[in-house]
């Protein structure tokens, strides 16, 4: 993940939504902002700088290239002055700049963590490394274009090589971090009337979509207006080509983009016609794509009356759609009328909000949620919203006095927690729980656990109101629990926004919150019910109530093989599987230490280790290959699919659809303390480059069964005696997403799954394949070993190759180990997203162990010692260890 | 040009991972039990200097090495494993106000021989507990990031390549001088730090050598922020391109406050995690109440939660704080990091 910081942090994860990039601030982009740094309105330049942030802009370009200016002074001057602005400084900035005086001389003026934007092989490798190295001392991440000796990268071929060439320089010869390095491959106009240009969208989405499957780490950003370069002064299309772009490009993997939020449309918003023309450009899928973009907009630049006329139909439909239509788009003109004639119509004012304007919010959550609508775009329709509600305040007021209502019937903290900027629901239940006479103290967004203690505390509160949308969230509502637990409080915590649920409050929350209640809200229109009752005489029975709702839901979650007795982990300890180690002789000495990779291994030889039986549950057929070709009831389908799958693979292994990459490993390697086993470096030294951390069978066992871990299998060190343990890491899947993108596109979900699940078997397959090489050369120990393909299938040799995540090793956190292990990123190019998934999907990491005693187990359910003590090995607080281990939990 | 590891800094890097480092407690408090008069500060050497010389604390590492000497020893009695050089403010920037810019060099040099000569005498008499000497680095007096004027907040008193060259040097003369590690501690504005490390990475290259580098940040007060508004994560993003030792906090909070932010560093930081906190916060006469064993009692709850690979004290602090502390460390293991620097890879 990539990590900035103005006076806050930003943390870019390989799942993180879009980032908005402000473009404002640039004197090449906005003629205004120019002006104002040419005649020295500095103070009204800061300000076009905040009103990027507050529209969006989770990153500030700034960029002073122009010929009449002293670029170096007016990049220090204003970086100086924004700096001194809270509410701009707190995002990151972009210094942007083609000359490298320029950018060193920001680079001197941000504490936090900046982004160059930009560095390239232009001017020579000599240059490129001594910058990047400048830039590494400063701690920046850095831009890098697509730009080298011979001119800037016009084709996917060029934008490839160069983007490989500097990426290679970067991470080999600088030690750039890879997470630190955005590349910019190069946005151009598209429907210029030249043929050269018609690929320039496809090349962009192909080298993103490259550069994010081989440049592991690498993001990738870019300048989006200048794709509908041709259209200046055509708003409509341009805001079409705009959006557009950015669907196509964000599903390629751009992970960021300068952009202005002014000519941003939502897409699925875009006029149909329209829509299907921009895109024809961009995706180059007819000859005349060109002439038909121009028609249309030749049309609306004749008829912008009947534009206007089209733009306003909205006006026509019954109000609480105007009011969902307004916010979807974020059109306030018509909100305070609109709102009016709502408000007319029901009973009670408060109810409009209950109403039309939670539905509309809805929408654009769903939109936002499925990546049709961006961040500034949410962020006009909340201030719609906003807008609105504040309208409504008033009367709110005024219904509240009439209805008779007295002195406040209870205090209520409400916050959005730290690191957390969503507060439209949150301030939907303060308005919600205001009107039913409750004092509400919004503490606003962002705030963190000690706060709102403080704030509770000082103001005697009677309930603390916790909200957030991003999953994060949920972790610090965990930790506010704890530390209201900590400091003693005892009144009740209401838990609510879109990724809370009953589930998670009653299986993650309640239990560090023992001295009162944690209750989850639905959403804003229960809040008021669950409040009343939290606050009346019936208190006691309403909480027992919840308790023991939670308990179910955390049985049901849990699915609890109940009442089974488990051992303590100590005593699970102790009854570890016994090996006898004097028998141990050194025969298993390994011929290979160290590591072995492979890239695109043979698919051919690959192919014959498949498993077939598998292939046919992927398609819900259930029945042992090949005797399921002959089945009576699912025989005929299953042949059907199986010479399709034959028929695929042909293909795939001929025309080389997919690649196939592998790395294997074998170390020397003790376990110690029971359940860690130490891996020593392979030069001999003895110095310990990692530590395993196997979980144990707790469950109780039959007499003179053990209690069995992965580490039991390797040789304790105090045995005295030499021991290894090897590991691989390979995938099939590399080039497979074209294939993909091609049946998507002819929805064609028949042959998408069948590739998908040839490229999983392959994997499979190829796991198989390396663990006999291993059993039989690397390792050495089963050079006389001769099976047969379904003797392998059977697992019929000496030594397993347990997967972290299955059943014997549940523990995922496991993986970056054995990655960093393998240098499986570099040589391989699998990746590990940071919930620790393999990337490509097709892959399979393990370890291999090889005494004949090792087998195949399941670990079960283990008690909350050993996560504790596992937490304790593994430096990882316990929250966080038993997080990860939560399908694994006897509590 | 090759850069070597120094040998004493592999040393401390494998007693990280055995056990919690104990860093010395305050010099400033230390130094008030003395009654030092103008003369004391000036000595033979700056009789005749223009300029007032009292309060200007490292000067007496040359003027009078026998105090400074006896606190560095009063601290590794009481089982300190880290003792910190008495060059705060021995910089051409702080030693500025009292006209001493020419005495920097000798400053640094003196400052880190009498350390090394305190740390070398004690590791002799008990070799499996060796010593060590940490130059220290402040932050100077001046900040590169915010404006000392209130009407023009673009103004700087100070340019990061002012800091540099003023870091450079004093980086340059600790080394001379023999220490084995540095500690760029009290950063008040990130700008500086990053000023430091940079000078730091340029002496290194000089030099072909390297030791360990320990930051400390400080939080300012309960707003959780730095004096130039960077939060813990903020502070730790901006400064986490530089391979260190160990990031950390001290100074301006006590233990207890310095709790919500140790366990934010201790959660993301990819090196060892530091603490020297201050004995509690100052009372109505700006001094420290907080006993040895009050403080003992705070630090324990960061030990019992693993927070931490190294702690100290910092304003208020005295060899009974120092000696309290260590005791209660020694029953503690220490955090454990390989792992976050593996999860921050993923």
């Amino acid at each position: 993940m990539m990590k900035l910081s103005g006076l806050e942090g930003l943390v870019i994860r390989p799942n993180s939504n879009f980032i908005n990039i402000g473009e404002r601030t640039n004197v090449t982009g906005s003629r205004k902002f120019l002006r104002l740094i040419r005649e020295d309105k500095y103070d009204e330049a800061v300000s076009i700088a905040l009103e990027q942030v507050e529209g969006g802009a989770q990153i500030i370009d700034v960029n002073m290239d122009e010929g009449m200016l002293d670029g170096e002074k007016a990049m220090v001057r204003f970086l100086n002055l924004i700096a001194a602005e809270p509410d701009i400084a707190k995002v990151p900035f972009m210094i942007d700049s083609s000359k490298w005086s320029i950018i060193e001389a920001g680079l001197r003026c941000v504490q936090g963590k900046s982004i160059v934007n930009s560095i390239s092989l232009k001017g020579g490798e000599a240059e490129f490394l001594y910058q990047a190295r400048q830039i590494r001392k400063y701690g920046a991440a850095v831009v890098v274009m697509a730009f080298d000796e011979l001119g800037q990268a016009d084709t996917l071929d060029r934008r490839i090589e160069i983007c490989q060439r500097s990426y290679d320089l970067l991470t080999q010869k600088v030690g750039f971090p890879a997470d630190d390095i955005i590349f910019d491959p190069n946005i151009f106009p598209v429907a210029t009337g030249l043929e050269e240009h018609q690929n320039n969208a496809i090349d962009f989405f192909e080298s993103t979509k490259w550069i994010k499957e081989n440049l592991p780490g690498a993001k990738v950003s870019g300048g989006v207006s200048n794709v509908s370069f041709s259209f200046r002064g055509n708003d409509t299309v341009r805001e079409a080509m705009h959006s557009a772009f950015l669907y196509h490009a964000v599903k390629a993997g751009m992970d960021m983009g300068i952009v202005n939020p002014a000519l941003l449309g939502v897409y699925s918003d875009i006029d149909k016609d329209l829509l299907d023309r921009v895109e024809d450009v961009l995706l180059n899928r007819r000859e005349d794509a060109t002439e038909r973009l121009l028609e249309f907009a030749e049309a609306i630049g004749q008829s912008t009356k009947e534009i206007d006329k089209k733009a306003e139909e909205w006006r026509s439909l019954p109000v609480n759609e105007r009011l969902a239509h307004a916010l979807v788009k974020g059109i306030d003109s018509y909100i305070i009328e609109d709102t009016e004639e709502s408000r007319k119509s029901h009973d009670r004012p408060l109810h409009v909000i209950e109403g039309p304007l939670m539905d509309g919010m809805n929408i654009v959550g769903d939109l936002f949620g499925s990546g049709k609508m961006f961040l500034p775009q949410v962020v006009k329709s909340a201030r719609v919203m906003k807008k609105s509600v504040a309208y409504l305040l008033p009367f709110i007021e005024d219904d509240k006095r009439e209805n008779d209502d007295k002195s406040a019937a209870g205090k209520i903290v409400l916050a959005t927690v730290k690191g957390d900027v969503h507060d439209i629901g949150k301030n939907i239940v303060g308005v919600v729980l205001a009107c039913n006479n409750y004092e509400v103290i919004d503490l606003g967004v962002m705030v963190p656990a000690d706060k709102i203690i403080a704030r509770a505390i000082e103001e005697n509160a009677d309930i603390i109101g916790l909200s957030g949308l991003i999953t994060p969230s949920l972790d610090e509502m965990v930790n506010v629990a704890q530390e209201m637990e900590r400091v003693g409080l005892k009144i009740p915590l209401l838990i609510g926004g879109a990724t809370t649920s009953r589930v998670h409050t009653a299986v993650k929350i309640e239990e560090h919150y023992k001295r009162s209640q944690a209750v989850h809200v639905l959403d804003a229109s229960r809040s008021v019910t669950v409040v009343e009752r939290l606050l009346s005489k019936d208190k006691e029975a309403y909480i027992n109530e919840i308790k023991a709702d939670y308990a179910k839901v955390r049985d049901h979650h849990a699915n609890k093989s109940a009442r089974k007795e488990f051992l303590t982990y100590e005593d699970s300890v102790a009854n570890k599987m016994e090996i006898d180690w004097d028998e141990f002789s050194d025969k298993q000495k390994p011929k290979m230490l160290g590591l072995q990779h492979f890239k695109k291994y043979s698919l051919r030889e690959i192919a014959s280790y498949i498993d077939w039986t598998p292939f046919f549950q992927t398609w819900e057929l259930h029945g042992k290959f090949p005797q399921i070709l002959e089945d009576e009831v699912v025989g005929t389908e299953a042949r059907r699919v199986y010479s399709d799958a034959t028929e695929m693979l042909k293909e795939i292994i001929t025309n080389k659809w997919l690649r196939a990459n592998g790395v294997i490993g074998i170390w020397p390697a003790n376990t110690v303390n029971g359940d860690t086993i130490e891996v020593y470096n392979s030069d001999g030294s003895g110095e310990v480059i990692h530590r395993f951390e196997c979980m144990r069978q707790q469950i109780k066992k039959a007499q003179g069964q053990p209690n069995l871990s992965l580490a039991d299998f390797i040789a304790p060190k105090e045995s005295g005696k030499k021991d290894y343990i090897g590991g691989f890491a390979v995938s099939s899947g590399f080039g497979i997403e074209p294939h993909l993108e091609r049946y998507r596109a002819d929805h064609d979900d028949y042959n998408s799954i069948m590739l998908k699940a040839l490229a999983d078997r392959l994997a499979e397959a190829f796991a198989e394949l390396m663990h006999e090489k291993v059993r039989k050369d690397f390792w050495g120990y089963g050079s006389k070993e001769n099976l047969s393909k379904e003797e392998l299938i059977k697992e019929k040799y000496r030594g397993i190759r347990p997967a972290a995540g299955y059943p014997a090793c549940p523990d995922h956190t496991e993986k970056p180990g054995l990655f960093e292990l393998l240098h499986a990123e570099e040589l391989t190019g699998i990746t590990l997203t940071e919930n620790f998934a393999m990337y490509p999907a097709s892959a399979v990491s393990g370890l291999y162990f090889a005494h004949p005693e090792s087998k195949y187990f399941g670990v079960g359910r283990i008690s909350k010692d050993q996560v504790e003590d596992m937490a304790k090995r593994k430096s990882m607080s316990f929250e966080e260890m038993q997080k990860w281990l939560s399908p694994n939990l006897n509590y | 040009m090759m850069r070597v590891f120094k040998d004493s800094g592999k040393t401390i890097k494998s007693l990280l991972k055995e056990r919690i480092l104990i860093l010395d407690g305050a010099m400033g408090t230390m130094i008030q039990r003395h009654i030092l008069s103008e003369e004391d500060f000036r000595g033979e050497r700056f009789k005749n200097h223009d300029h007032s010389l009292k309060g200007n604390n490292d000067l007496l590492s040359i003027t009078r090495p026998d105090i400074i000497k006896d606190i560095h020893a009063a601290y590794y009695a009481a089982g300190a494993d880290i003792a910190e050089t008495n060059t705060f403010s021995s910089t051409v920037i702080a030693q500025a106000d009292y006209h001493l810019e020419d005495a920097v060099y000798d400053l640094n040099f003196q400052s880190a021989k009498i350390a090394r000569e305190v740390a070398d005498e004690f590791t002799h008499k008990n070799p499996d507990k060796p010593r060590f000497v940490a130059g220290s680095i402040g932050p100077t007096n001046r900040t590169a990031s915010i404006s000392p004027d209130v009407n023009d907040p673009g103004f700087r008193a100070i340019t990061f390549e002012e800091l540099r060259a003023a870091y450079f040097q004093q980086v340059d003369a600790l080394l001379d001088g023999g220490v084995d590690m540095l500690l760029v501690e009290t950063v008040f504005d990130t700008l500086n730090a990053k000023a430091a490390l940079f000078a730091i990475d340029d002496v290194f290259e000089k030099r072909g050598e390297e030791v360990p580098v320990m930051v400390s940040g400080t939080i300012t007060d309960a707003s959780g922020r730095t004096l130039t508004g960077q939060t813990t994560e903020a502070f730790l993003y901006s400064l986490e391109h530089f391979p260190m030792l160990s990031i950390g906090l001290n100074c301006a909070l006590g233990a207890k406050q310095l709790r919500p932010y140790l366990k934010i560093l201790s959660g993301k930081a990819p090196f060892a995690v530091s603490a020297h906190p201050n004995a509690g916060l100052p009372n109505a006469f700006g001094q420290y109440d907080q006993t040895a064993d009050e403080m003992a009692e705070e630090v324990e709850d960061f030990l019992k939660n693993n927070f931490l690979n190294i702690l100290g004290g910092c304003c208020g602090t005295t060899p009974e704080h120092i000696s309290a502390i260590a005791k209660v460390a020694a029953k503690y293991a220490p955090r454990q990091y390989e792992a976050q620097q593996v999860l921050n890879h993923a």
